[in-house]
């Protein structure tokens, strides 16, 4: 049977990729609220906003790339959450196949379709006026932390996906993903905010995430922050995926 | 193995379960010989969902025993689901594929080769050829519960799990069904089915068996069962119609009328 494992991931895979491009406004609605707020920040509040650095909008990417992910596991959860309601999860649970795929191929989807949306989210990006000097490297870097978060942002997703009891319960858990980059460095630095708010700020995930991407598109020193970053990410998807998994065995056995 | 295991397709010894403090299941023992239909009748909330699902390895049972085409469902789950298809209470297709996508889909899953001969089979079988290229969610209720037995006879299994098969159709989808179950019992096919309907036990049962408050209380042939009551005094009654006769001769599309002419479901005899 765990010779099957690939395949059955595969063919799964290929399923709820179906799902997506039969309905591309997830993609479309999950790239909206980022691009919506980009286009606020950088031409309602940007010119207010002080830097440090050159383009408002080079300094809100990151930030913004952040909220797109948060905003596009939301439909992870969603999709499992359908699958379980609609008893099609049984179906799969009671065939002969790999069982961990069923998980495995609505997280691979998830990537997927979020990459699209981040690289939708670049694209209106550049054509509010990003830009970067960043070699490929530096590049590979920034694609690399984000898919690392996109991917343990995803297991965490699945865990309402499993054990909500109403579709809004399914996504309502985005809700502070998409707030906390708010209080972080994302939007404007960290400098200006009272004591106790700053203290969060500077040592919750996104701030770490957004300055070490922020600092490799604008080919600066990255410093301690990308270790951070990663060690958020690393740390996000080993709690998440545990958690994950030992609900799922729960649920089906 | 005893050879007296493998004269039943499904075999459930002792069967207990709890959900917290509610307990489903107080001992349940029932054998299905193979290629039998075999009915487990019980109002709402009698158990037969539980019982389905700890024979489909979805549920772990708390205590007693089970064993499905001669497996242990608790030890040697990964033979159990090779050996059976589950059919579950609500039709568990796939919305936003087509009809012949969720049957290459469950095919492809299954391993087996040319899935897509597999499933234009399964389309003329269960009369879906036509809608084979729509959407699953533009089908009736009917041609989604044809479209869910189908995809659950793919790969051949020789058990087959039915739960509550015909809850929420039409009298028109209902007989379809019974023709369908029908037809896979004549091919050698076991089939456990559930219902809370009396007259579908008795329309297809070789054995009914009733769950009642975790327990089966009676097992037996239709006959069998008639005889637990006085025997029938003779009255003279004049035969009327049922609703159901009236309903399906207005309405003039009785799907497999009594000529047989347009008998599609089912395997070819």
């Amino acid at each position: 049977m765990t010779t099957h494992v690939l395949t059955d991931n595969a063919v799964l895979l290929g399923r709820s990729l179906r799902h997506i491009s039969r309905s591309p406004d997830t993609i479309i609605t999950t790239a909206v609220t980022p691009i919506a707020m980009m286009l606020l920040f950088v031409y309602v509040f940007g010119g207010a906003i002080s830097t440090g650095t050159d383009g408002y909008v080079n300094y809100l990417l990151p930030g913004i790339l952040v909220i797109t992910i948060a905003s596009g596991i939301a439909y992870t959860a969603y999709r499992l959450f359908l699958d379980m309601q609609s008893g099609i999860l049984d179906r799969f649970q009671s065939m002969p196949i790999a069982r961990s795929s069923v998980l495995w191929a609505h997280v691979l989807t998830s990537l997927v379709a979020t990459t699209v949306s981040l690289v939708v989210v670049v694209l209106v990006g550049l054509l509010m006026g990003f830009r970067s000097g960043a070699g490929v490297l530096a590049w590979l870097a920034v694609a690399g932390i984000l898919f690392l978060l996109t991917l343990a942002l995803t297991w965490v997703a699945v865990i309402p996906g499993l054990t909500a009891t109403s579709v809004d319960g399914a996504s309502a858990f985005s809700y502070p993903l998409i707030f906390l980059p708010f209080i972080s460095s994302a939007f404007v630095p960290t400098d200006t905010m009272p004591g106790p708010v700053r203290v969060f700020a500077e040592n919750q995930p996104v701030t770490a995430i957004v300055d070490a991407i922020r600092d490799l598109l604008a080919q600066q020193p990255v410093g301690t922050d990308i270790w951070i970053a990663l060690v958020w990410c690393v740390g996000i998807l080993v709690v998440a995926y545990l958690v994950a998994m030992v609900t799922y065995r729960r649920k089906t056995a | 193995m005893t050879t007296q295991l493998q004269d039943h397709a499904v075999r459930v010894q002792g069967l207990e379960k709890s959900y917290q403090e509610l307990t489903v299941l107080r001992g349940v023992d029932f054998d299905v010989a193979r290629g039998s239909i075999f009915a487990l009748l019980g109002s709402n909330g009698a158990g037969k969902t539980t019982v389905v699902r700890i024979l489909a390895t979805l549920l772990r049972a708390d205590a007693g025993s089970a064993t499905v085409n001669g497996f242990d469902v608790a030890t040697h789950p990964g033979q159990v689901r090779e050996s059976f298809s589950l059919t579950g209470q609500f039709a568990a297709v796939d919305e936003v594929l087509t009809g012949r996508e969720n049957l290459v889909l469950v095919a492809r899953l299954r391993h087996l080769t040319d899935p897509g001969r597999i499933a234009d089979d399964l389309l003329d079988r269960f009369s879906l050829t036509e809608a084979a290229g729509r959407k699953v969610s533009t089908y009736s209720g009917g041609m989604r519960r044809r479209l869910d037995i189908a995809m659950s006879l793919i790969g051949d299994p020789p058990v087959i799990f039915l739960d509550e098969p015909t809850t929420g159709l039409d009298p028109q989808a209902r007989i379809e069904v019974w023709q369908a179950v029908k037809a896979l019992a004549e091919s050698g096919t076991t089939v456990l089915l559930t219902t809370q309907y009396l007259q579908e036990a008795e329309q297809l049962a070789d054995r009914i068996a009733i769950l009642h408050q975790g327990r089966i209380i009676v097992n037996g042939t239709l006959a069998e069962l008639k005889q637990l009551l006085p025997p029938a005094e003779v009255e003279h009654v004049e035969k009327q119609p049922t609703l159901e006769d009236v309903f399906l001769s207005l309405v003039g599309d009785r799907p497999h009328g009594d000529t047989g002419q347009h008998r599609n479901v089912g395997p070819h005899e």
